[in-house]
Formats: C-alpha cells, sequence, structure tokens
C-alpha cells in the first residue's frame, strides 16, 4: 500500500489517520484489523459474564464457597490449594509462547518449524480443556455442585463457574480446532504458494498465522482474568 | 507498513513467557501465602494487570502498532470500566437490603424505627 502522505507519529498521527481517507488503520491487513475488532466485541461478552458473577457474590447473605479449597487437589498425602489452576494457568502461558514464535517463524516461511509450533500449541490447548473438563466431572459428580445449588455455600456460584468456564473453555476449543486447520495449511505449502481455502477465493498468506496468534492469545488473555477474579478473589 | 511482518528476536518471547510465569507464580503465591483484604486484592489486580499488559503489548503486538488502532482497542473497554462501577453499587445495594429485611433482624428494626 503506498502512500502519498508521509504517515505521522503519536497523537497527530492518531488524528489524521482516524480522518483519513480510505483506510483508518494504516498498514495494517484486514485480517488483523477484523480480528481485533472481534476480540473487542468478545472482551464485552467476558466482562458481562465477570460483571454478572461480580454481582451475585456481592449481594448474596450467604457466605461464597472458598475456591481455594475448592479447587484443592490431593498431592502427597495433603491438599494443595489451586493445584490444577496453577497448572492449568501454566499451560496454558506456555501456549501462548509457543504460538508467538510460530508467528515470528512464519513470517520467515519456515514451514516446518512454524507446524510444529502450531501443534504444540495446539496440544496444549486441548491438554487445557481435557484438565477443565476432569474440573467439572470432580465438582458435578464428586461434589454436587449444580447451577442451582451447591453443599458448600452460596448457590449461585454452579452458575457463575459452569458459564464463565464453559465458554471459556468452548473458545479455547475452537481455538484448538482452527490452529489445526492453519497448521496443515503451513505444512502443505498453501500459504507459500497463496492458494485459496476451502470456503473463501482469498488467497493464503503468513497474516493467517499471526492472526490465529491474537485468538490465541486473546484466550489466555481472559483466563489471566477468570484466574483473578474467580480462583484468586 | 510499520507493523505488518515485523519480526522480534526469539529471546524477547522467552524473556515475556518467564516474566508471566513470574507473575503467575506470584499471584499463586498470594493464595498460598494467605494474604486477605485489600492486601489481597490489590496484589491480584496488581499481577493481572501487569500480565495482562504484556500479553497485549508484546504478545499481540500492540506496542508496535500505530496509535489508530490501539487507541480503537483500548478506549471502549473505559465502557466496561463503568460499568463495573454501577453494578458494584447496586450490588452492594441489594446485599444491605437483604442483610435488614431478610434476616432476624426484621425483629428488632420495623419501618418506622429504622433510619
Amino acid at each position: 500500500m503506498s502512500e502519498s502522505v508521509q504517515l505521522q507519529p503519536g497523537l497527530k498521527g492518531l488524528v489524521s489517520d482516524w480522518s483519513s481517507d480510505q483506510r483508518a488503520f494504516k498498514g495494517v491487513p484486514w485480517g488483523k484489523a477484523m480480528m481485533w475488532i472481534f476480540l473487542l466485541s468478545d472482551t464485552f461478552v467476558f466482562s458481562c459474564f465477570l460483571i454478572s458473577y461480580m454481582s451475585v457474590r456481592m449481594s448474596t447473605t450467604v457466605p461464597w464457597p472458598n475456591p481455594s479449597e475448592v479447587f484443592a487437589l490431593e498431592a502427597f498425602g495433603t491438599p494443595v490449594p489451586l493445584l490444577l489452576i496453577a497448572i492449568m494457568t501454566f499451560i496454558l502461558i506456555t501456549s501462548s509462547g509457543t504460538m508467538a514464535m510460530a508467528v515470528k517463524f512464519g513470517y520467515e516461511k519456515n514451514r516446518k518449524v512454524t507446524f510444529w509450533l502450531l501443534i504444540i500449541t495446539a496440544l496444549l490447548g486441548a491438554s487445557f480443556v481435557g484438565m477443565q473438563a476432569f474440573e467439572w466431572t470432580k465438582l458435578i459428580v464428586d461434589e454436587g455442585v449444580r447451577p442451582w445449588s451447591n453443599p458448600m455455600g452460596a448457590p449461585q456460584f454452579g452458575a457463575a463457574f459452569f458459564m464463565i468456564t464453559g465458554f471459556h473453555g468452548t473458545h479455547v476449543t475452537f481455538g484448538v480446532i482452527f490452529l489445526v486447520i492453519i497448521a496443515i495449511k503451513v505444512l502443505r505449502g498453501d500459504l507459500d504458494h497463496e492458494r485459496p481455502g476451502f470456503m473463501t477465493g482469498r488467497k493464503g498468506r503468513y497474516e493467517m498465522v499471526e492472526t490465529m496468534g491474537l485468538y490465541w492469545h486473546f484466550v489466555d488473555l481472559v483466563w489471566v482474568f477468570i484466574f483473578a477474579f474467580f480462583y484468586l478473589w | 507498513m510499520s507493523a505488518e511482518g515485523q519480526q522480534h528476536p526469539i529471546s524477547t518471547y522467552f524473556w515475556i513467557w518467564g516474566w508471566l510465569f513470574v507473575l503467575s507464580a506470584c499471584s499463586y503465591a498470594v493464595d498460598y501465602m494467605a494474604f486477605q483484604g485489600y492486601l489481597r486484592w490489590s496484589l491480584i489486580l496488581l499481577f493481572m494487570f501487569l500480565k495482562a499488559g504484556l500479553i497485549v503489548a508484546v504478545f499481540m503486538h500492540m506496542m508496535w502498532e500505530r496509535l489508530a488502532i490501539i487507541y480503537a482497542i483500548l478506549v471502549p473497554p473505559i465502557a466496561i470500566l463503568i460499568f463495573i462501577a454501577l453494578m458494584a453499587l447496586e450490588s452492594n445495594y441489594t446485599f444491605e437490603t437483604r442483610e435488614i429485611w431478610f434476616s432476624d433482624w426484621s425483629n428488632f428494626f420495623t419501618p418506622a424505627e429504622h433510619h
């Protein structure tokens, strides 16, 4: 994209970009801009869930279950608070690291390394979902937690927990599927040869790996907030 | 074409991953060491925002983008902060109302005497 006017830095650039002709986001591929806007909308969705969790927790006169105890795991003969959650956090952060490296190697057109980094990211994400499923099973079957009641405290705990972690886990699952799809495209050379995808006539480009990366980092970002507000607070 | 396809040394990613790991360990320590009250909450929020900032700025590449897209994405969530404040006020009111009217205290306080 050629610029007949020099791009200005800072706040002057902000004003001139937003008020410019044709395109406000200079040098940003359309896929990246659209993914950012989608993530902004998803931020509002998750914020609604977390705010409603805040509301029910603040307004209930019944004590809220203690997450450190609810989510403790028995290890070495003693309950370790939030052990599984700590492992899940570590896994998701690592997957963000491998994703960022995949984007870098993608731009360097290193198909093999990019492919493997994407697959590792997907495997880490899948293991996260597996652990979350284990957590759900433990709470539903062993502890008797339901969306409408639980034996540990305020009845709204189950509804908040299942809604928030359910939506997050679903997002992670979608991410894993997309990661595998992009990984296969990278390995087959679809992005090098700019072949169009299954559902589109548009040519594949390595920006797609970065766009995928944005989604995956968002999933990690949401977990940072869930971890802080639901498990730690 | 400043931000498109820009690459950084691999050490950057390892540094940020390392910091995220440290901050996560700190967050976990807040619970493990059973801090309570304002100290607990302020530490939880501090580590949370630091981690979120690193992920958005470096992993999601925002710190190398132009202000036009940075502001377009990061300014609207201010509405969320306002929403949080509103709902906190609302929920606090609901809690107080339930405490006063839906508990044994209603035996001791009548509407005429309550102030």
